[in-house]
């Protein structure tokens, strides 16, 4: 063997004595070449897909953007507001037209009350109107931490925070505590200032089954058994529970004693939106937890806007100081805002005087939210939504068109016919393309304290007439 | 005006604050086609004095913005200063776990305690260890008209500003540098006051539904058709709240597969808005028109990232003055940039309005542009106008569209009655509709008040950053024991200051930021200077170095900057 290995090593060094040049050279060259093919750069595709200049231009001569906006055609039925010329009180001229108001979410009838209005006045006197900057550079008012301690001492927390919109109340308190990777679970029929408040957030988003314990308690099942699975990343995990008190959608209650019994089970936290239910329900309209007799304390977060029942701007967010403090430096639409009128919040304390000094108004309200629910009752062609103790209904039509658009004329005629009879009703608006769950169209029928037994019938009397004529032919 | 070594002016190239983590762009682009070019790399050093911007011929009068570099001692004593504080912030946290130190922070409930904390505990680490121990610089709560001066209610603290307690009397006529009264319509007295009281007795203080439904008040339309015609645009509509105009109207006019170019130092209801609006969102430096057009021609050559169609629309959105900077927007610039690329431009004039240009209709008017040209007129009423809520100006169109597509029209309470009187009163003086001159000499004063404090502040030797014509004007603290000492030591002289430090600054560049107004007399804004003079002696806070001028060393500082 070696020596064989040998023989061939020699012969080899004998041949490439005698091979000629020319060989040589050429399988030199081949030798180099195989190398620089073996050691040059692959090919370099976007190189040669790179733009020219003149190509960038071109394709920026080219670009046409959409239109801002889609066009619009003149007729669209909401493009053209309704005027309303004077006060938006119990009497109300709409389009020049004299109505009883059952639009307006003035349950308590304090928007033009007298003693309201000469505090807002007075505030106007000593401090103007503006503010002129947020709640941390001058813009705290003593007013404003008036109103505050009042509302944490009308709603039994121990704290009470003010916003200046009634709409970023809730859609800032959200996202102030849930960030991304935490997990929110919200009834399907929510209102969107919470379904803004949760895409702030970035959280992960669960829906339930409105008002359905079951299908919320299956979600949070699912969520525990994910949680055992991964026991360091639940750890750190936030859970809410997202509901309203009165839903505004759906003029119904959410099931709170169960709701805290699901959170204490599943360890999940409350927030409860009362914009509905706040100065309506309860004795002495502390909302929803009075309503049904839990301990406030068991709610992580109240919030509520104090545009319906108190009659004035903002909204407002109570509980406990662990929890509400936190919004004073997280809560955008608190810190980044501009604080509210001062007058405003004189009306708004005026108004909790009011609902202090006489908690009968809330069952005359509780009363008249009766009786229009049982006259409303049987209208033909229509369905009542809602609970009886709910002070603003959705009338549906019974049998839908199929489609939204004609179901909306249809409704809309019907609150046309009784505009002309003096009754003002609205129907409920939304945006169709942004709402998550879209409710069904409906006409909003808004029971206040102001309204008499003879406005009553006659406005009732109206919706049946009227759908009766248009409906049912 | 002269400069000097260190300082650069925004010359509309290198200058952002250059060093400090904020590198100036020097990203090697040049393009011919480009609208603005790079600058060149070696500029004589004639060009760099003359303080005019390198696209001058779209400016009618000097553009002058300065932005001096922090110190470089400065820079490592702030650091250390934070250094120090994060030390005993967890020896003060180690104290507390222990129970040696009183915790006074607010505790979970006991049935509670089990559950997933609700905050995080370091987010809380600043507040608790840093802001807490200057806690009393801010929301300070008054008692009157925030006007040129102000009455606060007086609180003491015996806890280390973990509680304050009133104790009941009022700290008389503190003049007032915080609030953005630029035109001194925050008043209880006078036209506008006595509109909206009349206006209170007939409509009372709210409204109770929102625009779409029964909200909808003949006062409302009546401001809106005032604000379209002090803007200049075709039809306007008006929100109950300024913050939540950029956070509700932005997703009604953009969505998924449109861009949204913003400047970095937007505010945060801009920067909400677009992120609702669930665009891509991209970030150019600051009123760096070189940066914004980059972005625009990557944007357009590139489409959209992956899937590589094109944008559906490209939206720029800047601000009018910069709240925290006292910049103004380099607005012919970007009209140019966004003209030539077929971008849409949204302005949010929450400063500016009222506040800068002639006739007092903000940044539009101030450059002598037409306002038109800004598809956007986004703006608010809380500052000028001493009231509250913000408006779109537009083209028919998109108001028409925003009227039904806009979240706030649609959901939310519709604005006050008394709020919308004080716009239209005040508005209608602004504009000389009143009969008076009124408006114009509040124009004029401020104008002149903020002259004269911005010239007043240099020549004593603070580092004031912006725009000579911002009546927004911050000066530069740095270091985080001087947020509170300022604030204090002013409030002691009777002139109560704004002072910000991180997050809503950069970190090292803590700051406080005077609000200069029309009702301010010569006499107020004198005691306040002398007052900020002495405080700036007592903590050495007169850092510029622009009286120095060595002119062949700064030339050479820039071009080393250029290369670096």
């Amino acid at each position: 063997m070696a020596t064989g290995q040998q023989w061939v090593l020699v012969e080899m060094v004998q041949a490439f004595y005698e091979a000629p040049a020319y060989h040589l050279i050429l399988e030199g060259i081949l030798i180099l070449w195989i190398i620089r093919l073996l050691f040059s750069k692959t090919y370099k595709l976007h190189e040669t897909y790179k733009l020219t200049e003149k190509e960038k231009e071109d394709l920026i001569e080219e670009w046409q953007p959409e239109a801002l906006v889609p066009p619009v055609s003149k007729d669209y039925p909401t493009l053209n507001y309704d005027v309303v010329t004077g006060p938006p009180s119990h009497k109300i001229t709409i389009n020049g037209k004299d109505c009883i108001n059952f639009a307006s979410f003035n349950f308590l009838g304090l928007l033009d009350n007298e003693r309201v209005k000469q505090k807002a006045l007075a505030s106007l006197k000593k401090y103007g109107v503006g503010t002129c900057g947020p709640r941390g550079f001058y813009g705290t008012f003593d007013v404003h931490l008036e109103l505050e301690s009042r509302l944490s001492k009308f709603m039994k927390t121990e704290e009470a925070i003010i916003y200046s919109y009634g709409f970023a109340t809730i859609a800032s308190a959200i996202p102030a505590y849930s960030k991304r990777g935490d997990i929110i679970f919200v009834d399907e029929a929510a209102c969107f200032a919470i379904q803004k408040g949760l895409q702030a957030s970035r959280s992960l988003i669960k829906y339930f089954k409105h008002n359905d314990m079951e299908d919320l308690e299956r979600l949070l099942k699912e969520q525990e058994l994910e949680d055992l699975k991964n026991p360091r990343k639940a750890r750190v995990t936030r859970k809410f529970i997202v509901v309203e008190g009165l839903y505004i959608n759906t003029a119904d209650i959410c099931p709170l004693p169960e709701l805290v019994k699901l959170k204490y089970k599943y360890k999940v936290r409350i927030f409860l939106e009362e914009s509905m239910s706040f100065g309506v329900l309860g004795d002495h309209g502390r909302g929803v937890t009075e309503h049904f007799g839990v301990n406030i304390d068991d709610i992580d977060l109240i919030s509520a806007n104090m545009e319906n029942a108190l009659a004035s701007i903002g909204g407002f967010c109570c509980g406990r100081s662990f929890v509400i403090d936190h919004q004073r430096l997280s809560g955008q639409g608190y810190c980044f805002s501009a604080s509210l009128p001062p007058m405003l919040a004189a009306a708004a304390i005026e108004a909790l005087n009011i609902m202090e000094e006489d908690p009968d108004v809330f069952r005359v309200l509780r009363e008249k939210c009766k009786h229009v629910y049982n006259t409303l009752q049987g209208t033909p062609g229509l369905k009542l939504v809602g609970v009886p103790v709910a002070p603003a209904l959705h009338l549906e039509l019974e049998r839908s068109s199929g489609s939204r658009e004609s179901d909306m004329k249809q409704l809309r005629s019907i609150v046309d016919y009784c505009m002309e009879r003096h009754v003002a009703l609205t129907l409920a608006r939304y945006l169709e393309k942004e709402e998550r769950f879209l409710p069904p169209p409906s006409i909003r029928v808004v029971v206040t304290i102001e309204q008499t037994e003879e406005d009553i019938q006659k406005a009732v009397a109206c919706i049946r007439e009227a759908a009766s004529a248009l409906l049912i032919s | 005006m002269t400069e000097s070594a260190t300082s650069k002016l925004l010359n509309g190239d290198i200058c952002h604050r250059t060093s400090n983590g904020k590198k100036a762009s020097k990203n090697g682009f040049v393009k011919d086609h480009s609208l603005f070019e790079q600058p060149q790399k070696y500029r004589r050093p004639r060009d760099k004095n003359q303080n005019v911007p390198h696209n001058s011929s779209l400016y009618k009068k000097p553009f002058v913005e300065s932005f001096e570099e922090t110190p470089l001692w400065v820079a490592v004593l702030t650091y250390m200063g934070y250094g120090i504080l994060t030390i005993f912030g967890y020896l003060r946290d180690f104290l507390r776990h222990w129970n040696i130190e009183k915790c006074h922070v607010a505790r979970e409930r006991d049935e509670q305690k089990d559950f997933v904390p609700l905050y995080q505990d370091f987010e809380n680490f600043y507040t608790r260890n840093l802001y807490m121990r200057i806690r009393d610089n801010w929301n300070r709560p008054i008692c009157s008209v925030p006007g040129a001066k102000v009455d606060l209610v007086e609180r003491v603290t015996h806890d280390y500003n973990w509680t304050f307690e009133h104790t009941g009397k009022v700290v008389k006529d503190v003049i007032n540098m915080g609030s953005y009264n630029y035109l001194g319509f925050a008043e209880n007295t006078g036209a506008c006051a006595d509109a909206a009281l009349e206006v209170t007795k007939m409509y009372g203080a709210g409204v109770g539904s929102t625009r779409c439904e029964m909200g909808n008040l003949d006062i409302h339309e009546e401001m809106e058709q005032l604000v379209a015609r002090f803007l200049g645009v075709e039809s306007a509509m008006a929100f109950g709240m300024g913050f939540a105009t950029n956070s509700m109207n932005i997703p009604a006019l953009m969505g998924k597969g449109c861009l949204i170019l913003s400047d970095e130092l937007n505010h945060t209801s801009l920067v909400l808005g677009a992120r609702l609006s669930g665009s891509t969102i991209r970030v150019f430096k600051h009123n760096n028109m070189q940066s914004l057009e980059k972005l625009l021609r990557d944007a357009i050559v590139h489409g959209q990232p992956r899937t590589h169609r094109p944008w559906k629309k490209i939206l720029i959105v800047v601000e009018g003055i910069y709240s925290m900077e006292g910049s103004i927007v380099r607005l012919p610039e970007v009209i140019a940039l966004k003209k030539r690329y077929k971008a849409y431009l949204y302005l949010d004039e929450a400063h500016s309005i009222g506040a800068l240009g002639p006739n007092g209709r903000g940044v539009v008017d101030y450059f002598g542009l037409d306002s038109k040209d800004v598809d956007i007129m986004m703006g608010t009423f809380t500052k000028s106008f001493g009231a509250a809520g913000g408006y779109i100006g537009g083209k028919k169109e998109l108001i028409d569209y925003l009227r039904r597509h806009s979240h706030s029209a649609m959901y939310a309470t519709s604005m006050s009655p008394p709020v919308a009187q004080q716009i239209i009163t005040s508005m209608k003086i602004i504009m000389g509709e009143d009969g008076t001159t009124l408006g114009a000499d509040r124009l004029r004063q401020l104008s002149q008040n903020t002259t004269y404090f911005r010239r007043r502040l240099h020549e004593m030797g603070f580092i004031i950053y912006g725009n000579d014509d911002s009546p927004v004007v911050p000066l530069m603290l740095y270091m985080p024991a001087k947020i509170g000492a300022f604030g204090r030591e002013m409030l002691k002289r009777n002139i109560g200051t704004v002072v910000v430090g991180f997050p809503a600054t950069p970190i090292i560049e803590s700051r406080a930021r005077f609000c200069v107004s029309a009702a301010h007399t010569r006499e107020m804004l004198d005691t306040a200077l002398e007052a900020i003079s002495e405080v700036g002696d007592l903590l050495q806070l007169k850092y510029s170095r622009r009286e120095q001028p060595l002119p062949s060393l700064g030339w050479m500082s820039e071009e080393s900057l250029l290369q670096d």
